[in-house]
């Protein structure tokens, strides 16, 4: 793959270079967020208005602006998902954990999102926990699984 | 050993290449082939895998059985699967239990292992071959087919199948017209959604001069969706080398692909897969010593809908915001970087090496008149056989549900199918035996879009699935056209009305109303089909909605507001499970004696039906 280093960051470079988009998205990586002082190095970089940066940080949704909790749960709301009963296990996980969805809880240790289709359909409905996968869930599987993360020990496994 | 990478100068270099590649692959007849798509990963396939490998290491069999992790082998529901070579035994649910089994006696004594066969849910017949199975038998792969058979990390296996020999075949024996001519009798038509001929695409673009860009639109964003997902992550020298082919023929010496964040797995698939076709010289300078020169970008998406829409996929590769922009001028025209540039989807890709190995002629022949060739679907939702079927266009419907999908779960009623993804919609019960091409399934209300099939039994309410699409495309509505921004969210507030009990009548006729305005005054894509979904679920279901406004009833027994859990007092048995496991709180009842669910508290969540074991809940 063709790169480039920008801002010290090692970013996939297109035809016309590096664009604010991928830039972004190497930031997002490595900090989970999008520090406000990279987006105004990013702007100087890239030599654009600090408001289009800001434009493309807000419309992309993976993107955020608040530092995300340190375990990353990411429920499946795509259609497979929904008619075998996903929205009642991002309600359970929301309960469970204390986290409204797409927000981060108080203590900064889990962030609820939701994605529209994961494209494993065969195993709806699905809970993505720090990238790994749990297919199959139903409210009760959800709540035990998180059941143990919420009294406070920190592995959700 | 693998043979030596080398860029190739010639289409000798190839054939040569292509011949070891062959004696290697023949080498290795006896071999597991390891599904390794996400679908079967989520089952716990990557963990049997390394403990096949530690196995195969441990007893020293590691020269004689090979081990392949491969793309979607089809049959989500069962998984993982395993199948093993040369006789093609077709595992199912394989646990690391199994393995030692599966190795000594299947592998080695050619026994088989009864309880690993599939059975057919229906006639509970088993079956050992998987080529015998009635969910494969009634299909066509003829894309998927070399999902069975190649590790997508391996070029030589792409090759020694039969890959990249159409690319060398158009680059040093046909003039780019010559390829276009050969997609046009072909009949191609895009896969994405719109059934756009492909070959008009290209003609175009070729009659342009300067600089030219192909893309490879990768954004599967359909929820229901994984069609484009599996070719990548099982196949993905297939959807390069339809892209390249698609520059020679184009004149574009760049080509993107534009391929979403959700799919981790395809990203490094196809990373893997451009690195290798560039350390061969099938992507650069001089490809196969001619003047024909292609460089492969990736760019990733960060999230949106809205980017599958040609104009803002572009926007989005630019690093701007998602948002299309009003056509004409065409992108054939002005396209990325304001340059003539064709945008793809990932199948319609795929099928180009097809086309050229075989011949329009041959490809021509499946199909109907229309709408040639085979397509993809995701069949999922509450079907028996959930996974990945790929059928000849024209094929029924019913065929799809009931032959392959082997109906409908746990012996449920059949109540619609939903098609095209939050553009398309829902195809009720009385139209399952329309043939599934472009142009039939628009005629009733949908689309065959880019291939995801939602089945729907009794228990799913058509005003609930009308709201779930109506707030996903709230959502994802870029914001740009007023009456998209506004229109869509209007018209979830009256589905939402309607399903929480609180619409009055005449909101039906407001809502076809406002339907029709959004349609009509929308700029792309999305907005111009976001009603599609209320439309035909109003067309066809009419009666459940009047049912939820007049009798304030969900019949299917979705609806939150509408409907009531109690428990039978006759039948409870005191066992406290429900009340254990109510997260609400909201079951009351000492132990040994009936229990009873207060109301107020009741969120409605269904916890306490899963978990009775007498049965004793009700929903009403």
């Amino acid at each position: 793959m063709k790169k480039a280093i920008v801002l010290g960051f090692e970013v996939p470079r297109g035809p016309d270079g590096v664009s604010i988009v991928a830039l972004l998205q190497a930031i997002q990586d490595k900090y989970n967020y999008l520090p406000e002082k990279f987006l105004r190095r990013a702007a100087r970089e890239m030599e654009v208005p600090l408001i289009d940066v800001y434009s493309v940080a807000k419309f992309y949704k993976s993107f955020s602006l608040v530092p995300e909790g340190r375990h990353q749960i990411v429920t499946c709301t795509g259609t497979a998902c929904h008619v075998r009963g996903s929205e009642k296990i991002t309600e359970e996980i929301s309960r469970t954990l204390g986290v409204e969805v797409n927000s981060t809880s108080p203590d900064g240790e889990y962030s609820l999102k939701c994605v529209n289709c994961v494209g494993a359909c065969a195993s709806a409905p699905l809970v993505i926990v720090d990238g790994e996968y749990h297919g199959n869930m139903t409210p009760l599987k959800a709540g035990k699984l998180f059941a143990q993360g919420a009294k406070g020990k920190t592995a959700v496994s | 050993m693998a043979p030596l990478p080398v860029k190739f100068k010639t289409k000798e270099d190839f054939l040569s290449f292509k011949q070891r590649s062959i004696e290697q692959y023949e080498k290795n007849r006896c071999y597991l082939a390891v599904c390794g798509d996400t679908g079967c990963s989520v089952q716990g396939s990557k963990n049997l895998y390394d403990q096949l490998e530690i196995y195969l290491r441990k007893q020293g069999y590691t020269e004689n059985v090979k081990l392949k992790c491969t793309g979607c082998l089809g049959l989500c529901e069962n998984g993982p699967l395993v199948i093993v070579y040369p006789q093609e035994i077709f595992y199912q649910r394989v646990e690391p239990e199994d393995i030692e089994e599966i190795i000594e006696k299947t592998v080695i004594q050619g026994e088989i292992i009864e309880r690993l066969l599939y059975s057919d849910p229906v006639s509970g017949e088993k079956y050992i071959y998987g080529r015998e199975l009635p969910f494969y038998k009634s299909q066509l792969r003829n894309l998927l087919e070399a999902n069975w058979k190649i590790d997508p990390g391996s070029i030589e296996d792409y090759i020694a199948n039969g890959g990249y020999a159409a690319l060398v075949n158009a680059v040093t024996e046909m003039d780019p017209g010559a390829v276009v001519e050969e997609i046009k009798k072909s009949q191609l038509r895009g896969r994405g959604g719109a059934g756009f001929y492909t070959w008009v695409k290209w003609e175009e673009c070729r009659q342009q001069t300067g600089r030219k860009f192909i893309i490879c639109n990768a954004d599967e964003g359909d929820p229901g969706a994984f069609m484009d997902r599996s070719l990548m992550e099982g196949n993905p020298h297939s959807v390069l080398e339809g892209l390249i082919i698609g520059g020679y023929a184009t004149g574009a010496q760049e080509g993107i692909v534009y391929i979403r964040a959700e799919y981790p797995s395809a990203v490094e698939k196809l990373k893997l897969a451009i690195d290798r076709a560039e350390d061969l010289g099938l992507v650069g300078e001089n490809i196969l010593g001619s003047d024909f020169n292609f460089q492969v970008y990736l760019s990733i998406g960060a999230g949106a809908f809205i980017c599958g829409e040609t104009s803002a996929l572009i926007a989005s590769v630019d690093g701007r915001i998602g948002e299309p922009v009003q056509k004409p001028p065409r992108l054939v025209q002005n396209g990325y970087l304001g340059r003539p540039t064709v945008v793809n989807n990932v199948e319609s890709l795929a099928n180009v090496p097809l086309i050229l190995r075989d011949g329009a002629q041959k490809y021509c022949r499946v199909g109907t008149e229309k709408s040639s060739g085979t397509k993809i679907f995701s069949l999922v939702g509450k079907v028996n056989n959930t996974g990945l079927v790929e059928v000849p266009l024209g094929i029924t419907l019913r065929e799809i549900i009931y032959d392959i999908g082997g109906g409908i779960k746990e012996g449920k009623q059949f109540k619609a199918v939903q098609t095209g993804g939050p553009s398309g919609g829902c195809i009720p019960a009385s139209s399952l035996d329309l043939p599934t091409d472009f142009d039939q399934l628009s005629s009733a209300g949908s689309m065959i879009g880019s291939g995801g099939m939602i089945v729907m039994d009794d228990e799913t309410c058509m005003v609930d699935i009308a709201r779930y699409f109506l707030q996903f495309l709230a959502d994802e509505s870029c914001g740009c056209c007023f009456t998209c921004r506004e229109g869509i969210s209007r018209l979830l507030e009256i589905v939402k009305e309607i399903s929480d009990g609180s619409a009055k009548p005449g909101q039906l006729e407001l809502l076809k109303e406002l339907a029709g305005v959004v349609k009509d005054s929308t700029m792309c894509g999305l907005g111009q089909t976001a009603p599609n979904p209320v439309l035909s679920t109003l067309r066809h279901f009419e009666e459940e909605y009047r049912a939820h406004i007049e009798q304030k009833h969900c019949p299917a027994g979705v609806c939150r507001e509408l409907i009531t859990y109690s428990i039978d007092q006759k039948l409870c048995n005191g066992c406290g499970l429900c009340l254990k496991n109510c997260p609400a709180g909201a079951v009351t009842g000492n132990k040994k004696e009936p229990h009873y669910i207060l109301y107020d508290k009741c969120d409605k969540c269904g916890v306490c039906t899963t978990v009775c074991r007498a049965e004793a809940v009700i929903k009403q």
